[in-house]
């Protein structure tokens, strides 16, 4: 029990996420068109302050760091792999799907969740393409 | 009570929805010193999923200690439908007038709903686009090694230049594809 109980914090930042991105609208196909064509402030706004958001939070818990965070492991501030192609790469591919589609993976799980069959359609084409990346990784540029 | 429902139907603005998602980036450290992220589940899935008989090394690992990971992409999918179905706003997005004339402009129709009957309705054409731009969004993400939560919002904000450059890929695909290809798409 208490071992099921330790995911709750999860499950519940989770449900936070999920019910932000469908009233922020950040699940519409209109608002990703509306902010690559700046027309609105709207998405660039919420991602500037998400960022200065979780800037000014991450100074707060810095002399926490390799302290224990509330499950007992030490905290550490994430670092993304190192890469020099993959990152810029990946993401234009990334972005060409989302320019499209209009959903970013956050927002297809929403998005799922209110009900939409056309996410669950994207959501079974991402798994297979990320099986794809999968089966071909080690011939990608890093 | 009246104003915390409608407080709750929303639509959001920018500036309350932007700090709620940040705010995500510091507790999930503070938690259980997770990153904020949600494609790498993504993975995990495919982890789980695989059947045996193919056998994609990438994806044999043990998916089990980052089961936190997919609750946490589970309590997306309830927030999604809380949101939609028991706090439903009461209006579909309210666009800028230049967005909206150019959707006219695109012969689209009046937006009425949350997402376009144009690109989300189920019809073959629709259902291709969507299996194919799934397949990019999948692809690149993890090529890239994280999404826009991940290397936009967890990324930007540790100051890692690596997100920026991802940051960076992400934006010049999506302008190319909402200038140039979603005016075709959306013509046809």
């Amino acid at each position: 029990m208490r071992r099921y109980l330790a995911y709750l914090p999860y499950l519940l930042l989770g449900a936070l996420f999920g019910f932000t991105l469908i009233k922020a609208e950040a699940a519409s196909w209109y608002r990703i068109q509306e902010m690559f064509h700046f027309q609105s402030f709207h998405m660039f706004g919420i991602i500037i302050t998400a960022v200065l958001t979780a800037f000014v939070g991450l100074q707060l818990i810095k002399p926490l760091v390799n302290k224990a965070s509330l499950d007992g492991t030490p905290i550490v501030i994430p670092k993304k792999g190192a890469g020099k192609l993959s990152h810029p790469v990946g993401g234009f591919i990334f972005g060409i799907g989302w320019g499209v589609i209009g959903l970013c993976p956050g927002p297809i799980f929403a998005l799922i969740g209110s009900g939409s069959f056309a996410a669950v359609i994207v959501f079974f084409a991402t798994l297979h393409g990320v099986w794809l990346y999968g089966y071909m990784q080690h011939k990608l540029p890093k | 009570m009246e104003a915390v429902l409608q407080a709750l139907q929303g639509p959001w603005p920018w500036y309350v929805s932007g700090p709620i998602i940040g705010m995500l980036v510091p507790l999930m450290i503070l938690i259980g010193s997770r990153s904020f992220g949600i494609s790498q589940n993504l993975e995990h899935l495919c982890a789980i999923t695989q059947p045996k008989f193919i056998r994609v090394d990438f994806f044999k690992y043990d998916w089990k200690p980052s089961a936190w990971s997919l609750v946490f992409a589970a309590g997306v999918f309830i927030g999604g439908y809380l949101a939609a179905n028991i706090f439903p706003a009461a209006l579909p997005p309210q666009l800028s007038e230049q967005a909206q004339v150019m959707f006219n402009g695109w012969g689209m129709a009046e937006v009425t709903s949350y997402n376009p009957a144009e690109i989300f309705g189920l019809k073959l054409g629709n259902v291709i686009l969507l299996l194919v731009g799934g397949i990019f969004i999948g692809f690149g993400t993890r090529y890239a090694g994280g999404c826009t939560s991940g290397h936009a919002i967890t990324g930007l904000s540790t100051l890692q230049p690596q997100s920026l450059y991802a940051v960076i890929g992400i934006f010049s695909g999506g302008l190319i594809a909402s200038h140039f290809l979603v005016p075709v798409i959306v013509g046809n």
